[in-house]
Parts: structure tokens; C-alpha cells; sequence
């Protein structure tokens, strides 16, 4: 099956590839533009590992396909830091208050609440836990992620937080 | 889990689409948002020759109103249904039961011709296109058509679609501004394919009596239905806790649910009525000026 030439514009950067118009983006974000950070796990939309962003939205890279990103913004995991480099807010939250253990699903839980915290800046509990949702967590128990995600956002609109109870 | 091979193509005018679609037929498959075809791709469930997206086609896109209606184009996400305030506004069922669709990156990308195209039994959309008697606008290169929402959805997975036409938008009515309404659903786990689901829309009259009912369940068939008796006889009555047992008896006794590895159709009957009744009563609390 015929190949084709295509330009993905990935955190900024334009990666040329020839890829097969079957390629899901991950396996574009992975394999040709090398950039592993974004994780596969069920590949059918369900355990949300692969969340992108495509033009600022939360997405499953594994529900598109490679070619029908050309011309889109994409952001992985990779081009999340804050200005000096170091952690966000959200990064550096779920680091204080056990959001993750293994890491597996923490790149698609970053992507989606990177995205959701522009859209939604102080989220109640009930709806962090209704977008975490989409995210599967095997290790953590989701607690620790939920209240980093409100810690997050209470410092990300200036607030001060000593850590969150939810 | 990866699909099989096809070959791509993006159109970018209803035209080229129409000309792509009647040159491969049956051979060839749209792709909207992708959130329920791909997934069938990757499990290859589907493997079709050629895809044909439609996502550069720019007048499928959008929200309108005009009064009396609203228009959706087909490849409108479900996330900006549920954020347009125009909805919010003048037919709110639509952003809420948006909100009930798979998860949030799902909406991002997901649309609502999409859905309704797929008729999955479980959707959102097709039970309420079928609780607002809501059009179809369907076109090919051989002109136009309009279908109800209830004739276009004719089973599980099989709508009223040839092969070589587009489902370009959906037309709903306005709910008048002291009309109630509820979308009611029980699921797993929030974004889950839904159990049983229970839509409503009351007006009430000035004696507090029932003006209109629309009552639409999901999951209690093949597609959604409504309870055209049920709907018929409310009209005068009081809705009182005695009316609310009959209808909630009477939806938890209609259709024929399936018994599978989510529920058992006993527990769907059970549901149903439960549903019922919460969906009649936050409809009244609505109607009455409440916020449900």
C-alpha cells in the first residue's frame, strides 16, 4: 500500500514522515517523530494513556489517524514545563500529593488537565473526577490525582494551597 | 490492534465527497469524528477500502437558529454543542445530554452525525434526534431529503443513509421557554456506554394540569422509542405521584430489553422506571420555574 509524504507540526516543530494513511497518530507521535513520551495501552479509546492535545483539545491520538493531523497544532507530553523548564503547576502537584506511581497513564492525565484547567480554572471535585473519567489509573487510586489537580488549580489562579483534602 | 489498509481521502467540498462516494460505493466509509469507527478499525471490526473524511468540508460545521429551530451541522463536536450558549438557550437538553458522551477528549473530537449515522442503541444523540422528532438533512449528488429522526434510525447500527449520501445536518425544535426537561441516564462509570436512558420534555398548563409530554427511553430495544400512548393520555392530567407510578410502570413494562454483560434486561425494566419518575419530577421542578 502506497505510503504518503506528510508534514506533522508536533510541539511546535515540523517532523516530515511517510507513513501509511492506516498509522495512528501515536504510533506517528512514537515511531517517526520519536517522541515516546506519549503512551499506547488499549488502542480502541477507552484507557485515555495516549491523550494528546490537537490544536489546544485534549485527544486520543490512537482514535486518529496520521493524516488527518497535517496542518493541526500538536502538543505531547514532551512540551510540557513551565517557563524556566521546570514542573507546571499541575506536574509539581501531582508529584506532592501521590498522583502517580508507575507514570504509565500520567502523560495522557497531564495532556487532559493541562487542556482542562485553561477551560475550567477552579473545577469542582465532582467534575475533575467526571474528566478524569477518561483516564485510567491502575496504581493510584485516583484520590492523589484529584487532589492534585485541585491543588493545581488553586495555584495556578494565585491562590495559595497546603496541599488539599478532597 | 491496528486497522487494515485504506485508502485516504479528504475532500474538501460536498461535491468531491458525493463524486468520491458514488465512484467506490459500498467499498468506501465516511469518516466524521472517528470515535466509534476507529475503534472498529483498530479492533478491525470494520475494513473498509477507501475512507473518505469530511472534516475539510467547511459548511458541515456549525450552529444556528433561527426562531423556531436550531440547526446542527453533522460534524459538529460534541464539545462545542455542550459550550454554545445559543443552546443553552433556546434548547438545553442538547448541551446536557452532550455532557453525558463518552469522556472529554472523546467530545472534542466525536460529532453528532457521526453518532446518529452510527445508531449505536446505547448513543445519546439518536434517543434525542427521536425525543424531538428532530430532521435530517441528507444529500447526495441527486438533491436533497429530510427524514424524521425516528424513521432515519431504523435499527440497531442501520439508519436510513445510501451509500452515496451525507447526513449534512440535524434540525431540532426550540423548547419553549417554560417547557421542562431531563435527561436522566445510568451508566458504569461516567462516559460508559449508558444502561438505560430516560429523556423528557412537560409543559404544563395554567391550572397546573399537563399540556405536551415527550418521554423517549434508550436502552430498552434496538433504538431508542418514545411512549406516543403514554404521551397522548397525559395531556389534562394532574401530574401527581399516582400519574408518575402509571408512567414510570408503564415505561419499566414497554420494549424489549436484552439481558448482556452490562445488565440484565430485569434490572434495565427496574432502571427504566426509576429513571422515569426523576425525569418527570426534575421536568415539573423545571416547569415550575425550579433549576431541576
Amino acid at each position: 500500500m502506497e505510503k504518503v509524504a506528510i508534514t506533522l507540526n508536533i510541539n511546535g516543530q515540523d517532523f516530515d514522515m511517510l507513513v501509511e494513511p492506516r498509522k495512528l497518530l501515536s504510533d506517528a507521535i512514537r515511531e517517526d517523530a520519536r517522541l515516546t513520551g506519549t503512551h499506547v495501552g488499549c488502542e480502541h479509546g477507552v484507557c485515555g494513556a495516549c491523550t494528546v492535545q490537537v490544536d489546544g483539545r485534549s485527544q486520543r491520538s490512537c482514535l486518529t489517524f496520521a493524516v488527518q493531523a497535517v496542518g493541526k497544532s500538536i502538543t505531547t507530553i514532551e512540551a510540557i514545563a513551565d517557563e524556566d523548564g521546570g514542573y507546571t503547576a499541575l506536574q509539581q502537584a501531582l508529584h506532592e500529593e501521590h498522583g502517580l506511581q508507575c507514570g504509565f497513564c500520567t502523560p495522557g492525565i497531564i495532556m487532559t488537565f493541562e487542556a482542562y484547567l485553561r477551560e475550567n480554572r477552579d473545577p469542582t471535585n465532582e467534575e475533575i473526577r467526571d474528566v478524569l473519567s477518561g483516564n485510567l489509573c491502575r496504581c493510584t487510586g485516583y484520590q492523589g490525582i484529584v487532589r492534585a489537580v485541585k491543588v493545581a488549580a488553586e495555584r495556578m489562579r494565585g491562590g495559595k494551597s497546603e496541599g488539599g483534602q478532597s | 490492534m491496528k486497522p487494515g489498509r485504506f485508502t485516504y481521502h479528504a475532500p474538501e467540498s460536498l461535491d468531491a465527497a458525493f463524486g468520491l462516494l458514488g465512484e467506490y460505493g459500498d467499498d468506501a466509509k465516511i469518516l466524521a469524528g472517528g470515535q466509534s469507527l476507529i475503534p472498529m478499525m483498530n479492533l478491525r471490526m470494520a475494513r473498509p477500502d477507501h475512507i473518505v473524511d469530511i472534516a475539510a468540508i467547511p459548511e458541515l460545521t456549525g450552529i444556528s437558529e433561527n426562531g423556531e429551530q436550531v440547526t446542527i451541522g453533522s460534524m459538529t463536536c460534541h464539545a462545542d454543542i455542550v459550550a454554545a450558549e445559543v443552546l443553552v438557550q433556546r434548547c438545553p437538553i442538547l448541551p446536557t445530554a452532550a455532557k453525558f458522551i463518552g469522556h472529554h477528549a472523546i467530545r472534542n473530537r466525536g460529532t453528532i452525525g457521526g453518532s446518529v449515522s452510527h445508531a449505536d442503541p446505547a448513543a445519546e444523540w439518536p434517543l434525542i434526534a427521536i425525543l424531538l422528532d428532530a430532521g435530517m438533512v441528507v444529500r447526495s449528488s441527486r438533491g436533497e431529503r429530510r427524514v424524521q429522526a425516528a424513521d432515519f434510525i431504523q435499527s440497531i447500527y442501520t439508519v436510513d443513509l445510501e451509500p452515496d449520501e451525507i447526513l449534512t445536518s440535524l434540525v431540532f425544535p426550540v423548547l419553549a421557554a417554560d417547557e421542562g426537561w431531563a435527561f436522566q441516564q445510568i451508566s458504569r462509570r461516567a462516559g460508559d456506554f449508558a444502561i438505560v436512558t430516560v429523556a423528557v420534555t412537560l409543559a404544563l398548563a395554567s391550572g397546573g394540569t399537563i399540556e405536551r409530554l415527550r418521554l423517549c427511553l434508550g436502552g430498552m430495544d434496538v433504538t431508542p422509542f418514545r411512549l406516543k400512548d403514554v404521551e397522548r393520555d397525559a395531556t389534562g392530567k394532574a401530574p401527581d405521584a399516582t400519574w408518575m407510578d402509571e408512567v414510570a410502570h408503564l415505561a419499566a413494562t414497554a420494549g424489549s430489553p436484552e439481558s448482556d454483560m452490562h445488565a440484565s434486561a430485569e434490572y434495565r425494566r427496574e432502571m427504566a422506571a426509576h429513571l422515569t419518575k426523576q425525569a418527570l419530577n426534575t421536568a415539573i421542578q423545571r416547569c415550575r420555574g425550579g433549576d431541576g
